[in-house]
């Protein structure tokens, strides 16, 4: 059956924008080849120096553009933090700061034609929840010591209630890198997906390929509003965590 | 299974299922993207963020200094009008005074004008009355001494030799008197 | 009318895990639709609680792509 479709030109491989391949040579990949990953990681970094590093030089009292966005970014994440997770939060900044800047870059990196979308990937999307996830755990027992437990502890309820509460509560908690990650990845692969099936019935339609074009460029334009958004979100969930960790009475 | 399922799913060539879950490419992912965050941990912490925070901060400064300098000016602004509206008062109760002096003045001159004036009639009133006296008292002495003479011409006619000066001088008052 | 019945399996599968995604939606819908309801009667307060906007819907989208993740599942790896 889908032999059948490859041969009428229906030929739609929405996972291949998605693999991961060797530049140079076409080897096995090791842990240290140069691949598709590394270099739109590279160019991720890249843009952030331009955006936060070059277009801030000079220090402009009245600023320019690009000194208006990297200090949009900056005041957006610093009140976020501020806001969510409180003033104690702060000295987390860097770190919060690099993963949203990362996740935002990268969203919209891997919305140009032809990219390769690195928080696409569970690998990378777990890594970035595991280092929360563990940041925020021993934080939270670095700082409250036993009593971060008090987190699965509801001591609102009704005693009875209060080891189902927490071991639903432990669950959720464990549950929270896996959410993390796979919300992440899975809401960039969708869209990059979708659009790769609308771009597969395109050659497929002949005349009609002006419709999926159409749908292409309304997912395109959704797309580009769920990078920033799921950038957003990926960073105030940090926050949140975050929060749980310095303030972990309910 | 999963080999032919695979296969059969993404069409004919080998490609591979689903790339996410290709573990074989974990250990480069998760290596690069270790350095990736070192990278930019790095840069944004030593570089990029204190430079904005400072540049924000000065801003903030400027503002602060801006709206101070603002304030301080409002508040000369309010000083100026307090200090141009009491001289404005000042200026009127001036007036005033100048205005009562200058009245008091003309008073004062004229009053004085006016005794002056008073008494230049008063004077000249009396100078007047003194000249209308000596007048009276020459034409009343003339008259004397016309009727002493014409009394002693009289006399002499009459009676010639019979008479003195003297007498007929004391005759002529009496009569006048009477 | 030839075929691997695990395929057949796989993509029934597949479509049923997609009702999941119109959970999503429902639970989306509620959430946006909730808070614009609440901040069209306190407009005032809605500002501070576009935060809490979006980690609500986070939450409810999350459930809808472990869905279209266990469609994806299906469909190329198992």
């Amino acid at each position: 059956m889908a032999k059948e479709e490859a041969g009428n030109g229906f030929n739609i491989h929405p996972m291949d924008q998605f693999e991961i391949k060797s530049l140079f040579g076409d080897g096995p990949i090791h842990w240290y080849s140069f691949t598709n990953a590394t270099l739109w990681m590279g160019l991720a970094i890249l843009a952030v120096i331009l955006l936060l590093v070059v277009g801030t030089r000079k220090r402009a009292i009245i600023p320019t553009r690009t000194q208006s966005i990297a200090e949009m970014a900056y005041g957006f994440v610093y009140k976020m933090i501020e806001d969510v997770a409180g003033k104690e939060g702060l000295k987390f900044f860097p770190y919060i700061f690099t993963l949203f800047i990362f996740v935002l870059v990268s969203n919209f990196l891997g919305l140009l034609p032809m990219s390769f979308t690195t928080t696409s990937h569970i690998a990378v999307t777990a890594c970035l929840a595991m280092g929360v996830f563990l940041t925020v755990t021993i934080y939270g027992f670095y700082k409250n010591g036993m009593k971060f437990l008090g987190l699965f502890w509801v001591s609102s309820a009704p005693l009875a209630l209060r080891p189902i509460l927490a071991i639903i509560e432990l669950i959720s908690y464990f549950v929270r890198p896996v959410s993390h990650s796979i919300r992440l990845a899975g809401n960039v692969m969708a869209g990059h997906a979708v659009i790769k099936v609308f771009a597969g019935f395109a050659g497929a339609l002949g005349i009609w390929a002006a419709l999926p074009i159409i749908s292409i460029t309304a997912v395109y334009g959704l797309e580009v509003l769920v990078a920033g958004i799921q950038a957003y979100v990926f960073t105030i969930l940090t926050c949140v965590y975050l929060n749980d960790a310095l303030h972990p009475s309910h | 299974m999963a080999d032919t399922t695979t296969g059969t799913a993404s069409g004919a060539e080998s490609a591979p299922g689903m790339p996410q879950l290709d573990f074989s490419t974990f250990p480069n992912q998760i290596f690069w993207l270790f350095v990736t965050l070192v990278v930019l941990y790095l840069i944004l912490s030593r570089v990029a963020l204190p430079r904005i925070a400072t540049v924000l901060a000065e801003r903030q400064g400027a503002i602060q200094r801006d709206l101070d300098k603002a304030e301080e000016m409002k508040r000369a602004a309010v000083n100026a009008e307090n200090v141009y509206n009491q001289a404005l008062a000042e200026a009127r109760a001036h007036a005033g005074d100048i205005v009562n002096e200058a009245k008091s003045e003309i008073q004062k001159d004229l009053d004085k004008a006016i005794v002056k004036a008073d008494s230049e009639i008063a004077s000249k009133a009396a100078e007047s009355e003194k000249a209308i006296g000596e007048i009276r008292n020459s034409a009343i002495k003339s008259i004397q001494e016309v009727a002493n003479s014409t009394a002693a011409d009289i006399v002499k006619a009459m009676m010639p030799g019979t008479s003195d000066a003297k007498t007929i001088k004391a005759a002529v008052a009496a009569r006048m008197k009477g | 009318m030839e075929g691997n019945i695990a395929e057949l399996g796989q993509y029934i599968g597949a479509g049923l895990a997609c009702i999941g995604m119109g959970g999503a939606g429902i639970g989306v819908g509620t959430v946006a639709g909730n808070f614009l309801s609440g901040a069209l009667r306190n407009p005032a307060a809605a500002g501070a609680q576009t935060a809490t906007l979006f980690i609500g819907i986070a939450f409810a989208e999350a459930l809808g792509i472990f869905s279209f993740l266990v469609a994806l599942l299906l469909m190329f790896a198992v």
